[in-house]
């Protein structure tokens, strides 16, 4: 470790000595400082080298719909401790004028936009007293929510017992490199019979920023529990990082239910698609007992290339598995998303709803997987796939796949693909709509089904977030 | 307060308007009539500024001003309002979200204050009185799976919402059962005042007989052929439009 400092002065990378980043690369050394700067546990050492051994030998998926230039892994830097203050915008008047006009239009109050834009702030500043009061309320509960690091050196044993059991570290590419080298995340355990107490978006949204490009997250719902979780934020995010692996694994026992929703919204490159997020996400959750449920719904409008399937492995008779997506692609962005359901239980149902936007050159691909198991037996999956295309050069693609191996299995597939007809407009514009106004609407009208699963304060957001993605795509 | 003169006007390249003279003073209630393919709709959507419509000579003057060069959403906000002969359906568009926003549009170009969710429901149920419609309509999507006369009658709850200054009826009557005849002409009836005006476009005089029109015109190969009062619808219920040529 100390020679890894030593060459990063060698070569003048920075002249900071508290801006702790490691140089590029990737190394089994590189894996033992990281784990070393965490002070984690022996096992979790074992199993991040496990994983980078195993990456080793794994190859790049082949990306299918997707146009991307390769990623180089040895210029990344895998730990980088948040910036100093020193480095940070002094106040709002230093941040990029464009970035407060969103927030603004977004109405995030201006503690938060402090946050969002990284400003440096003191010590005390008001966010911290409700985030002490949600703490508070949540131990009260029982509710454990912590960063993820935090959560390793309290709770050892809880992560040690779940980690990588929905997501092995073999499953895929990026779940392996994630597994090796992930940074920090959130850490969730609600125990037997709690419902928790609120949403865990508010709290999340201050408090668990900067957690860099491999985020590490677990949540697990005890027996009977209920907890409604919301990732990201609506506001766009710059990052330097190119590219972001996040892992989020979910585990739902007997009769408890986790109701997961993101909002994405990384920097998506400009209009030629310079620049961007590469959003490699591997997202997951088990029902392991019987009426079990896990929900994922997604909003994603950001990010060059997104690339994730939440997924739903249906093991409790009568366990329920959703998946509700909004999906927007403008100028150069490319998205493949969609969902596994994984019918491993008795009357197991699943639904899918799925609704891509493409405009610009934007390139939207839908890609399914409804399986029924043997043993699966009176399965029920309802899959509806719609696509909205703005402009001529877009594209929308639907790749779903059922593989079902129960003659009881019910499986159902609606697709539909549509634009906004010029007679649509002009009705819109006679009664006195801008044609921005009117696409908005139709685009919202579109969304529904899927934005009503929000939590309400994000419903709304994500609504105006659309009009902002959506701006100056048609016309 | 609104007029056409020596209009002429193509749609993709085909002359379809040659010619036309219209002058609607406030107030006034004039009927279109005339054959199938004469021009009838195309006037309406030159006049409401649909894209496609091209105007080749004369002008289009709208309380002073020539509003041909103007967006159709800045033309909805002089006041111009088209009830289409074919409206169009948008589904996942909630038509009361819709007619919410379309209000709150023309309301911020007169210069008046948007209504809120509140106060904008209750303006709408109170319009919706007039035309007897069924309220869980305004809960649907736009027009998506409404019957052909409840179209019709969304049309008119919208004129009704909106206020305009010139109102454009196309066909408003076509589709519509009797009591539905009754219920949209006693809408219209509602709206007439000094400072409104009202291009009705019909086949039939039945229409005219509720909403008693103050000049009737005959559109023909895209010219204005006859001019006239109410005697006239009359004298083309009986005897069409052939005695017209000679
Ligand atoms: N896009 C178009 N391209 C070519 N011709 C067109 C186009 N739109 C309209 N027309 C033609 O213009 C003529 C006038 O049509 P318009 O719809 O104005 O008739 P109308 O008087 O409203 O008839 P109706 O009583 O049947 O509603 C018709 O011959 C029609 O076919
Ligand atoms: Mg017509």
């Amino acid at each position: 470790m100390e020679e890894l400092f030593e060459k990063k002065y060698q070569y003048g990378f920075t002249s900071d000595i508290e801006s702790d980043s490691f140089l590029p690369g990737l190394n089994e050394d590189v894996i033992r400082a990281i784990s070393a700067r965490k002070n984690e546990p022996k096992f979790l050492l074992e199993w991040r080298l496990k994983a980078y051994r195993h990456w080793l030998t794994m190859k790049e998926p082949n990306w299918g719909k997707l146009n991307i230039s390769p990623i180089d892994y040895n210029a990344i830097s895998y730990y980088s401790a948040p910036k100093s203050q020193k480095d940070r915008p002094k106040s709002l008047d230093e941040v990029d004028p464009e970035l407060l006009k969103t927030y603004e239009r977004l109405g995030i109050p201006l503690h938060e936009q402090k946050m969002l834009a990284g400003v440096a702030m003191d010590a005390v500043f008001d966010s911290v007293s409700v985030a002490t009061t949600f703490k508070e309320k949540l131990m009260d509960a029982g509710v454990i929510f912590l960063p993820f690091s935090e959560a390793v050196e309290k709770y050892p044993e809880l992560v040690e017992q779940y980690l990588g059991t929905v997501i092995p570290y073999k499953d895929n590419f990026f779940a392996a490199l994630n597994s090796a080298v992930f940074s920090d995340g959130s850490f969730v355990y609600v125990p037997k019979g709690v419902r928790c107490p609120m949403e865990l978006s508010t709290y999340f949204r201050i408090n668990a920023l900067n957690t860099g490009q491999f985020e590490r997250t677990l949540i697990i719902a005890d027996e009977g529990s209920h907890v409604s979780y919301l990732e990201g934020c609506s506001a766009p995010m710059r990052d330097e990082n190119q590219l972001h692996a996040a892992v989020v694994e979910l585990v739902a026992h007997k009769d408890s239910e986790i109701k997961y929703s993101t909002v994405q919204n990384w920097y998506p490159g400009d209009e030629n698609g310079v620049g961007g997020i590469y959003n490699f996400v591997t997202k997951r959750g088990i029902c392991k007992g019987d009426r079990a449920k896990i929900s994922w719904t997604q909003v994603e409008t950001g990010s060059a290339i997104t690339w994730k399937y939440p997924s739903v492995i249906l093991k409790g008779d009568d366990s329920v598995g959703e998946f509700y997506s909004v999906a927007v692609v403008n100028n150069r962005q490319q998205a493949d998303t969609g969902t596994k359901m994984i019918h491993l239980g008795k009357r197991t149902s699943s639904t899918i709803v799925s609704k891509g936007i493409s405009t610009g050159h934007g390139q939207n691909t839908y890609r399914g997987l409804v399986r029924v198991s043997p043993l699966a037996e009176d399965a029920r999956n309802h899959t509806e796939c719609d696509s909205l295309l703005l402009t001529p050069h877009c594209g929308a693609h639907t790749f779903p796949y059922i593989e079902s191996k129960h003659p009881t299995a019910q499986i159902e597939h609606e697709a539909t693909t549509s634009n906004i007809s010029e007679e649509e407009l002009f009705y819109c514009r006679q009664r006195g709509l801008t044609e921005e106004q009117a696409i908005n609407l139709i685009v919202n009208g579109f969304c529904k089904t899927v934005f009503k699963e929000l939590p309400m304060e994000f419903a709304v957001e994500a609504q105006k977030l659309m009009e902002i993605s959506l701006e100056g795509s048609v016309g | 307060m609104f007029s056409v003169s020596n209009l002429h006007a193509s749609v993709d390249d085909k002359k379809i308007l040659k010619g036309i003279e219209i002058d609607v003073k406030p107030g006034e209630v004039h009927a279109i009539m005339g054959p199938n393919g004469s021009g009838k709709s195309t006037l309406a959507n030159l006049v409401a500024g649909k894209d496609g419509y091209t105007l080749d000579e004369g002008s289009i003057i709208f309380n002073g001003q020539d509003i041909s060069g103007l967006e159709p959403e800045e033309r909805a906000c002089l006041g111009i309002f088209l009830a289409f002969q074919y409206p169009v359906a948008i589904s996942g568009v909630n038509n009361m979200v819709f007619l919410q926003a379309a209000l709150n549009s023309v309301r911020q170009a007169r210069g008046e204050l948007p209504l809120d969710a509140m106060d904008a429901i209750a303006f709408i149920k109170d319009r919706m009185k007039l035309v007897e419609m069924k309220s869980d309509l305004l809960q649907r999507s736009l027009n998506a799976g409404f019957s052909g006369g409840e179209k019709k009658r969304n049309e008119i709850l919208q004129m009704l919402v909106l206020e305009p200054k010139l109102a454009i009826l196309d066909e408003t009557d076509s589709g519509l059962d009797i009591d539905a005849l009754k219920t949209v002409s006693d809408g219209v009836n509602h709206m007439r005042s000094p400072d409104r005006s009202f291009i009705i476009v019909t086949h039939y005089q039945r229409l005219l007989d509720h909403i008693k029109p103050d000049f009737v015109h005959v559109l023909k190969d895209g010219k204005i052929i006859k001019s006239g009062n109410y005697e006239l619808a009359l004298k083309l219920e009986k005897e069409g439009y052939g005695w017209l040529d000679q």
